[in-house]
């Protein structure tokens, strides 16, 4: 008789085999060299999505990740049941992807640059968005701010988690709030969209960068293509949701091919990073979309200014 | 372990047809065309309607109107998604389903009150944004994402009305406020159920089970926290009697416009901010090992190899694999409008 041992299925661990085939030029790829090529085809250059870790791996400096909130783990708060109880399928998800939801955050060091960085990972249910998720942008957000360190944010993402409802909504709600919150400061956020970045995670933190980055050919749109096909009669345009469709229409700043990414960004912090003093802030505002707040109005204005003194 | 939780612990019961039954009538009572839409309602509550068009950039969505009004002599901005009663008034209303340029409309709008110091009202109806080519070319993710992010920082008390359907960020966008009321027969969800289903289920016949599962009726909403008040309809529904359903929203409004004007402005946004920050419902496990940043070498997997059996029953999460990413086996969780 067998012995039964409580191994997990040899596959979760290992690789099921050594090899992948990229699903664009049909060419076999040795994985080990895949990896070192950061996950991108080398003949074709078709980004495969990017594990968290080497993410984090490949944009940070040696060393400086200090994970933050690694504990958080969504509760169910609907008592969902699908086909499966919820709780069982962020088990089984946990179990499966290595960790706890789908977006780790921390505080990093980009080119010598400190930052507070959030990464998403598709694996874990899609990326999809639940209250950790929300909670963990937000906290990022809130830490960037009290801090002054510029924020990143890497999306990868199908949307919302349906498992929490409208709870999972509200998390569009929070982290835009608090990305309002940030913008006020003047402090500085960068959204890296990379395949995909799609419904309530790009209608909400991952359209709001002050400099959107994109990956190419990433997925990158609102509504699921098969509803826009499907629901309404229309043809989609050529390249529809794709990164490089974004950029035409001016929603992202770059397309940046990976091997670039971690450059373009010391770049960006070169201009972006912590200043000596604060700039005036756009408070009274509240969306730092560039009314002038009383401050600011108060230092241009000569008269504000002169009752400012005899007060 | 810190917890955060809210509401509904039970799991829920989709099978049980009584249960279907009751959600769903509320689900065709949400979307009943002869339901009094944002127009109507405050024509009905409201005197001296002056409608504003356009967004001021491309065009004039007429899924989505507002303007200015008078409550009970209380001047205010009100903006609401707009479904047509007829079918021809549907179409050229694009059945409530707004394009960016109606997003941006509302956020003028909404700019337009902070600066007059008037307070807003929002009338949410709406199955969700529109989902075509036209919608994502001119931006509508972003649109959404600004108008939620302006809502969340006007400087001007702000209440939302969930009128009818509430779906998704299309319905978000203009439903960020002070205070959320909702007529009892609205529905809120992530998504509509025929997408759920369609995407949990493999069938948009499974709508019934998904509406269920998803908890999207007004008092289950207020359960949860996400929204603050029901406001009861009349007895066979908001459509039977708009003008007393009218009545009943203005009834609220009023005294409420009033108590939210008295609040210190500093003191309502930190409030709102609060309102928002605290959703959510997770717990905190503690303290856990970073995932690992390096590759793992042949003697790491020989590690996990034998160690996995150990890992299995101690909870602890092995290193992660590259490839998982890319080979998802769940259907892609997203919202489908």
């Amino acid at each position: 008789m067998p012995i039964k041992l409580p191994f997990r299925q040899r596959g979760r661990d290992l690789p099921a085999d050594l090899w992948t085939k990229c699903p664009d030029c049909g060419e076999m790829l040795y994985n080990k060299q895949l990896e070192k090529n950061l996950r991108v085809c080398p003949k074709c250059s078709h980004h495969f999505r990017l594990r968290v870790d080497a993410r984090l791996a490949q944009l940070l400096d040696e060393g400086t990740f200090e994970e933050r909130d690694a504990g958080l783990e969504s509760l169910d708060p609907l008592g969902f049941v699908d086909q499966k109880p919820y709780p069982e399928r962020l088990a089984a998800a946990r179990a499966s992807t290595g960790i706890r939801d789908a977006a780790i955050w921390g505080l990093g060091a980009i080119g010598g640059h400190r930052v507070a960085i959030c990464v998403m990972d598709f694996a874990f249910m899609g990326g999809s968005m639940g209250s950790v998720v929300g909670e963990k942008v937000t906290r990022a957000a809130e830490v960037a701010r009290a801090d002054r360190l510029p924020l990143i944010v890497v999306s990868s993402s199908g949307g919302a988690r349906m498992q929490e409802g409208t709870l999972a909504l509200m998390q569009l709600a929070k982290t835009c709030a608090a990305l309002g919150r940030l913008a006020d400061a003047g402090v500085p956020y960068v959204s890296v969209l990379a395949d995909p970045t799609t419904g309530g995670v790009f209608a909400s933190f991952a359209a709001l960068g002050d400099v959107n980055l994109a990956e190419p050919k990433a997925l990158i749109g609102f509504a699921g293509a098969r509803v826009s096909a499907g629901t309404i009669a229309e043809t989609l345009p050529e390249g529809f949701q794709t990164a490089e469709f974004v950029f035409e229409h001016g929603f992202v700043d770059r397309i940046v091919p990976r091997a670039e990414l971690r450059d373009a960004l010391i770049e960006l912090l070169l201009f972006l990073g912590p200043r000596p003093t604060p700039r005036p802030t756009f408070a009274e505002n509240g969306t730092g979309n560039g009314i002038l707040s009383r401050p600011l109005a108060a230092l241009l204005d000569p008269l504000a200014g002169q009752e400012a003194r005899r007060g | 372990m810190a917890e955060r939780s809210v509401g509904l612990v039970q799991p829920q019961k989709i099978d049980d047809d009584a249960l279907r039954e009751t959600v769903w009538t509320r689900v065709q009572q949400a979307r009943n065309v002869k339901r009094p839409h944002t127009l109507e309602l405050v024509r009905l509550m409201a005197t001296d309607v002056v409608e504003l068009h356009g967004d001021r950039l491309f065009g004039d969505d007429p899924a989505m109107v507002g303007g200015l009004c008078r409550l009970d002599g209380r001047p205010i901005v009100f903006v609401g998604h707009q479904k047509g009663a007829e079918v021809e008034e549907n179409i050229a209303r694009n059945f409530g389903m707004p394009h960016a340029e109606g997003y941006r409309k509302a956020m003028r709008l909404f700019r337009l009150a902070e600066r007059l110091g008037l307070p807003v009202v929002t009338f949410v109806d709406t199955p969700g944004a529109y989902p075509g080519a036209a919608s994502e070319e001119r931006g509508v993710a972003e649109a959404i994402a600004r108008s939620i992010q302006v809502m969340a920082g006007l400087r001007t008390p702000i209440v939302a009305v969930i009128t009818g359907e509430g779906g998704s960020g299309g319905a978000l966008a203009i439903c960020v406020g002070d205070v959320i009321l909702a007529l009892d027969n609205a529905i809120y969800s992530v998504i509509t159920p025929e997408g759920c289903a369609s995407i949990l289920w493999r069938t948009p016949d499974a709508a019934q089970q998904a509406a269920v599962a998803m908890r999207i009726t007004a008092g289950e909403q207020q359960a949860l926290g996400v929204i603050d008040r029901v406001v009861s309809e009349p007895a066979d529904g908001a459509h039977a009697a708009p003008d007393e359903t009218a009545r009943r929203l203005r009834e609220q409004l009023v005294p409420l416009l009033d108590e939210l004007a008295e609040r210190d402005l500093d003191v309502l946004l930190h409030q709102r901010y609060d309102r928002y920050r605290q959703m959510g419902s997770f717990a905190d496990t503690g303290p856990h090992a970073p995932p690992r940043v390096e590759r793992p070498t042949i003697a790491d997997r020989l590690r996990v190899l034998l160690g996995s059996g150990r890992s299995v029953l101690s909870g602890d999460l092995g290193p992660l694999r590259p490839g998982a990413a890319d080979e998802v086996d769940e259907p892609p969780l997203r919202e489908e409008i």
